[in-house]
């Protein structure tokens, strides 16, 4: 079986005041159709360069992306991207955020009370619809993501690409958006790669962890298969062997195998699988 | 004339307190408190008032001091009797050449706006080119290094030569010192766009048309009018000296002509008008500027 989005020994450098950089060395991943991804990485290793490497917003020095079978050249609206940053224009509100995505997806072939019915269950599905006409400097740092997460949701992209999508949110808020998340995901089977630092979050939503090692010239160190049914709910899985086997081998990883360029993560991966 | 309005500013602190204590009974200590309240409001707004009214006063007082060692230069007193009378009828026009002194800023501000208007229909669209096509700003970018340091007036000769007439000269002369911080305004940004902001466009492939509408114009209209924010100054700095040179109906060739009939105190009404239109010019722009911005709304 072909797999549906290859990352292909994609090698990524930039240009600095010293010289090349680089970023990414030989990185070479697949990812089913529908699939689940989370890259866990100590931070500056080099996860939103994969990412960005996925949308077609950086270019690869050596190697490519494939994506269903053709090779990725730019970026493009099937690939939605929630940014680490967010990325929210300043001068439009909450909606006008959103539906500058939506009306560029689906601005051709729908009226626009469609377009804006498609808003406004973003809105609604980040538990933001109160926020509606809020522009970014009004909102707080956790609300700027959901509306972030809300626009690339809304584009039903077929890959969804998010880099710390829940970083900035408290614990309560965040559990909300991760069930949310797997029901969006269950529902639209749409292929998810996501950047995290948190092992729980990689274990309850991924059906595999990508491990990377320490930059610069970061590498995947290991993949995790996860093997928990779906759909998960996260206070059984509190009691559930298999999650912390998985937890515990990714945090294993962080803290030796990231340093040791993934020479160990062979003989952990034997271990854990 | 700002000592007036800040006053009146702080009046509407002290009627609001007067009714409010009057409604309700008063208790005890509440009649000192208000006392204080009032006075303290009396001392900021004498703090907020006194030191512009001081820094007139002393100007008043150098400039009349001034003026009784001199021959020629008027006192504040015969000034004021001539702005009175100059003010009494600022409209009338008495031949080609003569006329009131609202005509002669109306002209003014006539040249500025035009020559300001085609450096900004000109200057805006060029910053937008040359921030976006790094091609055209490594092209140009020299030749605007070279000429804008020249004095705006070094091109009245050549507007004189092109155009043979003064009028447009002088117009051509407020374009060309207007369109210089235009262009290198709305290129700066243009090129200070965050890459985040162009990201979004790219992932939803935006088209060049929907780019500029929804990011590129929004994020540099803040840009843009600081650009034209500074024009407009430069441009009123440079009319008058221009006008002095190209003649004509204008505050500036007026100031020149008071020159050679040796008018002192006109001139030196003419230098508060020019720089009391100056000065509204520049709290017009900031008021626009601050419109416009999305940080402010
Ligand atoms: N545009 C760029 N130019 C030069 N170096 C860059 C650029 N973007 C990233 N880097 C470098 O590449 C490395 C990886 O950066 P990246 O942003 O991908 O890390 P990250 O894993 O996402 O970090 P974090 O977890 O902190 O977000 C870092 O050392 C960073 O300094
Ligand atoms: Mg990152």
């Amino acid at each position: 079986m072909t797999p549906y989005l290859q990352v292909d020994h994609a090698s990524v450098e930039f240009r600095t005041p010293r010289g090349l950089f680089r970023a990414l060395d030989n990185v070479n991943f697949k990812v089913s159709e529908g699939e689940f991804v989370s890259l866990i990485g100590h931070s500056g290793c080099g996860k939103s360069t994969v990412l960005n490497l996925i949308a077609g917003l950086v270019e690869p020095t050596a190697g490519g992306v494939v994506l269903n079978g053709r090779e990725v050249a730019g970026p493009g609206p099937e690939r939605a991207v929630v940014f680490q940053n967010h990325s929210l224009l300043p001068w439009l509100t909450a909606y006008g955020n959103i539906h500058l995505a939506v009306e560029k997806v689906f601005g051709a072939q729908e009226t626009a009370a469609q377009l804006k019915a498609r808003t406004e269950a973003a809105l609604e599905l980040v538990g933001l619809a109160k926020a509606r006409d809020k522009r970014p400097h009004e909102l707080s740092g956790g609300m700027k993501q959901r509306v972030g997460i809300a626009r690339a949701l809304a584009m039903e992209p077929k890959v969804l690409l998010m880099d710390e999508p829940f970083g900035a949110l408290d614990a309560l808020t965040r559990a909300n958006l991760q069930d949310s998340l797997m029901e969006i995901q269950a529902k639209l089977k749409c292929t998810v790669v996501m950047v995290t630092h948190d092992v729980d979050e990689a274990v309850l939503l991924s059906d595999r962890v990508v491990m990377m090692t320490n930059g610069p010239a970061a590498t995947i160190g290991e993949i995790l298969d996860v093997k928990l049914p779906r759909p998960r709910q996260r206070l059984k899985l509190a009691e559930d062997g298999e999650y912390h086997r998985a937890c515990a081998a990714i945090l294993r990883f962080l803290h030796q195998g990231g340093a040791e360029r993934g020479h160990a993560g062979a003989a952990l991966a034997l271990a854990v699988g | 004339m700002s000592a007036v309005i800040r006053l009146q500013a702080v009046e509407p602190d002290t009627v609001t307190t007067a009714p409010a204590a009057a409604n309700t009974p008063p208790p005890p200590e509440s009649g000192p408190s208000r006392a204080s309240r009032i006075a303290g409001g009396l001392a900021a707004a004498g703090k907020a008032v006194l030191p512009p009214i001081m820094g007139l006063a002393v100007l008043v007082g150098v400039w009349a001091l001034v003026s009784t060692f001199s021959d020629y230069l008027p006192g504040p007193r015969a000034t004021f009797l001539a702005a009175v009378e100059l003010f009494s009828d600022p409209f009338y026009v008495a031949g080609p050449n003569d006329m009131g002194i609202g005509w002669n800023v109306l002209k003014s501000l006539g040249r500025v706006a035009l020559g300001f208007g085609l450096a900004a229909l000109v200057g805006i669209p060029l910053g937008f080119l040359l921030g976006r096509f790094s091609l055209l700003s490594k092209a140009f970018n020299p030749v605007i290094s070279l000429l804008r340091p020249v004095s705006p007036l070094a091109w009245l000769p050549i507007g004189l030569a092109v155009f043979k007439a003064a009028d447009p000269a002088a117009i051509f002369v407020i374009f060309i010192c207007s369109i210089w911080p235009m262009i290198l305004n709305t290129a700066m940004g243009v090129a200070a766009l965050p890459q985040d902001y162009m990201n979004v466009a790219r992932v939803l492939q935006l088209s060049e048309w929907k780019i500029f509408t929804k990011i590129l114009l929004p994020a540099t209209v803040p840009y843009v009018l600081t650009g034209a924010k500074l024009a407009l100054g430069i441009a009123w700095l440079v009319i008058v000296a221009s006008e002095m040179l190209t003649g004509g109906v204008g505050i500036g060739f007026w100031v020149w002509d008071e020159w050679n009939n040796l008018n002192m105190s006109h001139i030196i009404v003419a230098i508060v008008v020019i720089g009391s239109v100056g000065l509204a010019l520049e709290a017009g722009m900031a008021k626009l500027a601050q419109r416009f911005d999305y940080r402010h709304q």
